[in-house]
């Protein structure tokens, strides 16, 4: 068979042109709000470990954290860390073979969003 | 890897706008992907115009159409035109499918986009090239094993052991779902992908198959099994409405099991 001009084959679009799916975009968030939570933990174990080493650097960190941006971190982190919790529940579901067809996925992604705002606002509510 | 741009080579330009038919009244915009192995020059993304008063309902038709009428340079493969060959799948409105089943009302915006299977080298236009997807298909060992003496007239299968092949057989290696996969786009040289995977749990689970251990072992890879995370994207496109993502789930699950 002709082999023309193989190695200057250009790559085909794909994410650029591929169109968002439910199931892809509730996906990747997984992924974003792991490594989100990742972050929320370095910065309470640093004000964990500047409460045990001294006055003044537990108050610089508690002051950032009390702060409106500090909240606004924290506020994100909660939704995060929520999300991460169902995306991973999902997940479990999913290896047991369970709710495997398109639409419960759907409904599930659409939940995880959903259901972590509502949990946020309880969350922000409670505490 | 993860790689969101294009290689320089690779970056679609604004290519050729083709003239209107003259006197047609119901035209309907095409954008479609150029690349010509010949001219040295990149990719393009030519527009053309379809008369849809004289074309059939199908986005082949309408490429047919357009290669007779307007551009007989556009090249894209097709067969058998009824969604059994596998032949024209390409990425159409953001989304894989076969050209020949994919109705031109079932898209929602004014423009019709087209482009190759995406994240593949292409040979010519709509053409990629699948020599790899193949050999993926191939390594799987798409055929039955067995062990036994083969019996006199044929190997024997019940009909409930049967019907647990519904939903694999059907499948037409068109491609579709393996480069709509993220992790086939950024590991396709080594996760084997939606299709494969499917295929291979066809023969794992074939009540005649004598080789799933064998099988198994094969797949137990952190890249030939494992870069599946789920996505969906392969169950969602399948233009034959199989859900390749369960085959996957119900190999991870038979993987655990046979380790308890």
């Amino acid at each position: 068979m002709a082999d023309v001009n193989r190695g200057d084959r250009p790559l085909s679009p794909h994410i650029m042109i591929y169109r968002p799916q439910m199931t892809s975009i509730s996906s990747i968030m997984v992924r974003i709000t792991g490594l989100a939570v990742l972050t929320l933990s370095v910065l309470v174990v640093w004000w964990l470990i500047a409460a045990a080493t001294s006055e003044a650097a537990f108050t610089s960190i508690d002051g950032f954290l009390r702060s409106w941006f500090g909240d606004l971190i924290l506020l994100g982190a909660t939704w995060a860390l929520w999300y991460h919790t169902m995306g991973r529940l999902r997940h479990v579901i999913w290896d047991f073979g369970y709710c495997l067809d398109v639409e419960t996925s759907e409904r599930m992604g659409l939940g995880m969003f959903i259901g972590a705002t509502v949990l946020t606002i309880l969350t922000v509510l409670v505490l | 890897m993860v790689q969101f741009t294009l290689p320089k080579n690779s970056t679609v330009r604004t290519g050729k706008t083709w003239p209107k038919p003259e006197g047609a009244t119901n035209v309907r915009e095409f954008r479609i992907y150029r690349w010509n192995p010949d001219d040295g020059e990149n990719p393009r993304v030519d527009t053309y115009f379809v008369d849809m008063d004289t074309c059939g309902p199908m986005v082949l038709d309408a490429l047919i159409k357009i290669k007779n009428e307007i551009d007989p340079t556009l090249t894209f493969r097709r067969s058998c035109r009824e969604g059994i060959c596998g032949s024209c799948a390409m990425n159409i409105d953001g989304g894989n499918t076969l050209a020949c089943i994919f109705g031109m009302d079932e898209i929602k915006a004014d423009v019709v986009k087209i482009y190759p299977l995406p994240h593949m080298p292409v040979v010519k236009d709509l053409i990629p090239d699948l020599t790899h997807f193949y050999a993926q298909h191939a390594s799987i060992m798409p055929w039955l094993e067995t062990k036994t003496n083969r019996p006199a007239k044929e190997w024997k299968q019940s009909i409930e052991d049967r019907k647990k092949l519904d939903g694999l057989y059907e499948c037409v290696m068109c491609a579709s779902c393996s480069t709509s996969c993220p992790s086939y786009w950024w590991n396709g040289d080594r996760y084997l992908g939606p299709a494969a995977l499917l295929h291979a749990y066809r023969w794992i689970i074939d009540s005649r198959d004598e080789a799933t251990g064998e099988r198994l072992d094969d797949l137990e890879d952190p890249f030939k099994l494992y870069r599946c995370h789920t996505i969906m994207n392969c169950a969602k496109t399948c233009p034959k409405g199989l859900n390749p993502a369960k085959a996957i789930a119900e190999i991870k699950k038979m993987m655990v099991e046979r380790h308890v």
